[in-house]
């Protein structure tokens, strides 16, 4: 079977990047991608740790990811959905020590989001864990690869963790096409030689960009936009 | 033009403003629009602009009104519970005929209500909570473009009007993201432009008595402050006449007319889709200025047409101006939720079926 994505060849995966760069869509597409597949440990669980942006959060997708089988570790504030208030339930250290549970951890964006990562500090061994970096071309603060390398080089300075892979999230919605996706793949690659990183993969959203127009690129990961009503992208 | 990048409202909305021409910003930090003074901290000082993080939203309106009268374009943005806070220095902007723009990314109330996206505020920003008599043209977007649009052509309209102009986004349209193209950095003005386009402004003009400004809302005479208050007015009925703006579509033979503004007026557009799938002729009446409300959109609708629905994020307060719009020519209903819940397109399909099958 073709592959979407390079192994996810440790148990836990954090998952950063820019704000705005699609981390929380990555998240439950791999959580969704995984569920209900022989994904190597006998539980799987999405922790969402953004505690900066008010709306768009993983946990709200609880219902959808909690019936495909993945636990939701997040607030602690389990149905208040929309609070704003920066507080992480304690339960969140379950999957992270619980050794037969997949764990993807959707993090908050930027440095200042990837900083709560360090209170988890401790379960992030080289050995259980891998780091991706999320790049959206299309943004304005990492559309070129000074500024692309800057976040990320922020993001490790505050946690600690080496970002080893990276994950090329360019689009544009439902605008996107695939020159879109290439012209962030060759940002992606650039960041991947000059730094010494991996390219884990190249996403597309599904509704919009054909997989064969992608032809080439080693691991092409469709995205279905679940955090995205349909009537966000109705035409003005 | 600039190529597409992909923004969320907040961040957009900030940069149009500095292209826009606004090299002031005060603010406090609100959610959902606390992305905003964030971007223009980092912003604007790089790029020769004034930031100041006031100590509430009172101290923003009053160093907006400082600014505003030493001519200086400037931009502030709040969330509903803090641009409620600054009503009163809404009213004295009004008074003094100071431009400023505004921005509310609105939330659920009433109080502190909540942080998810609200309606709610239409009559605090039609109605105004300020004292007096007192207008401000309101625009509200439905997309980050148009946002991104009309935030640009804002201090211009202002300082055309001396008048602060508010935009109206509720929070989706902040939190959301879109890919947008940036219109072009318009040159702050420097104090000779200032000088030259607005005699009115506080320059400091020397000893000299001649040219000397004064920006005020006190007057104490009663025939000096009507005489004030009927020039204000005689403005804001030429300002009805050329800052109304709407879009409408499918007028002419439909079946239901919803009236929605913001991304309400997105998700209703799905839902005429839906009602068109199950054959139902619905039609749209997107009001783009809430003040001036758009009444004239409402003589185009057909006489065969059966309901009017405003569709509202609140428990219906632009339902009124649609009542004055309709006059009685057809029954008005309302859709809403409130909250901070948005409805599905789909609920919004069914509840007009519903309210057609009991008329």
């Amino acid at each position: 079977m073709e592959r979407y994505i390079r192994p996810l060849d440790r148990r836990i995966t954090v998952i950063c990047g820019h704000y705005g760069s699609g981390k929380t869509e990555l998240a439950v597409n791999l959580a969704m991608m995984l569920a209900g597949t022989d994904h190597g440990y006998e539980r799987l669980a999405v922790v969402d740790l953004d505690i900066i942006n008010p709306y768009f959060r993983s946990r709200e997708q609880r219902k959808l990811l909690e019936d495909a089988g993945v636990g939701v570790y997040g607030s602690a504030y389990r149905g208040e959905i929309t609070a704003e208030l920066p507080a992480l339930g304690a339960d969140i250290r379950a999957p992270l020590e619980d050794a037969d549970c997949r764990v993807l951890i959707d993090a908050g964006g930027n440095d200042s989001g990837a900083i709560v990562l360090n209170q988890f500090g401790k379960y992030f061994t080289p050995e259980n864990t891998r780091m991706l970096a999320v790049v959206n071309a299309n943004r304005p603060d990492t559309r070129d690869f000074a500024g692309a390398v800057e976040q990320i080089a922020a993001i490790e300075a505050v946690t600690g963790l080496k970002a080893e892979g990276i994950v090329n999230n360019t689009h544009l919605l439902r605008e996107t096409d695939a020159a879109t996706i290439l012209k962030g793949h060759r940002l992606c690659e650039e960041i991947c030689e000059k730094t010494g990183r991996v390219l884990w993969c190249d996403c597309y959203p599904e509704p919009v960009v054909r997989r064969e127009e992608l032809e080439g690129l080693p691991y092409r990961m469709p995205l279905k936009l679940y955090m995205r009503p349909t009537w966000l992208d109705v035409k003005i | 033009m600039s190529e597409k990048v992909l923004m969320k409202g907040n961040e957009a909305f900030a940069e149009a403003a500095i292209r826009g021409g606004c090299r002031f910003y005060f603010g406090y930090p609100i959610t959902p629009q606390s992305e905003i003074p964030e971007y223009m901290s980092r912003e604007l000082p790089k790029r020769g602009g004034t930031f100041l993080q006031a100590e509430s939203e009172l101290g923003a309106i009053n160093a907006a009104y400082g600014a505003g009268a030493a001519g200086g374009n400037v931009f502030i943005s709040s969330s509903s519970p803090g641009i409620a806070l600054m009503q009163e220095g809404v009213s004295f902007l009004c008074s003094a005929e100071v431009p400023v723009v505004m921005l509310n990314v609105s939330r659920g109330g009433p109080g502190i209500g909540g942080i998810q996206p609200g309606q709610a505020d239409y009559y605090q920003v039609t109605r105004g909570g300020g004292n007096g008599d007192y207008r401000v043209p309101v625009f509200a977007p439905s997309s980050i473009q148009e946002g991104v649009d009309l935030i640009y052509e804002a201090p211009v309209l202002a300082d055309e009007w001396r008048n602060p102009i508010m935009l109206l986004a509720d929070g989706m349209l902040g939190q959301m993201m879109e890919p947008v193209v940036l219109p072009e950095q318009r040159p702050f003005a420097e104090s000779a432009d200032i000088r030259a386009k607005k005699p009115w402004a506080l320059k400091g003009y020397g000893d000299s008595d001649k040219n000397k400004a004064v920006v005020k809302s006190l007057r104490m005479q009663p025939d000096d402050l009507e005489a004030h208050v009927e020039k204000l007015f005689a403005k804001y009925r030429e300002a009805e006449k050329a800052l109304v703006r709407w879009e409408s579509e499918g007028l002419e033979d439909a079946d239901v007319v919803f009236v929605a503004f913001g991304t309400v007026a997105r998700l209703t557009k799905e839902a005429i889709e839906i009602l068109a799938s199950q054959g139902v002729k619905a039609g749209l009446i997107r009001p783009i200025s809430l003040w001036p409300f758009p009444y004239q959109a409402f003589d185009e609708i057909s006489p065969k047409t059966k309901v009017v629905i405003s569709t509202e994020l609140s428990m219906g307060q632009m339902i009124e101006d649609v009542k004055v719009g309709v006059n009685g020519r057809y029954p008005v209903e309302l859709i809403h939720r409130t909250g901070g819940i948005v409805p599905t397109s789909l609920e919004v399909a069914e509840k007009a079926r519903e309210i057609l099958a009991k008329i």
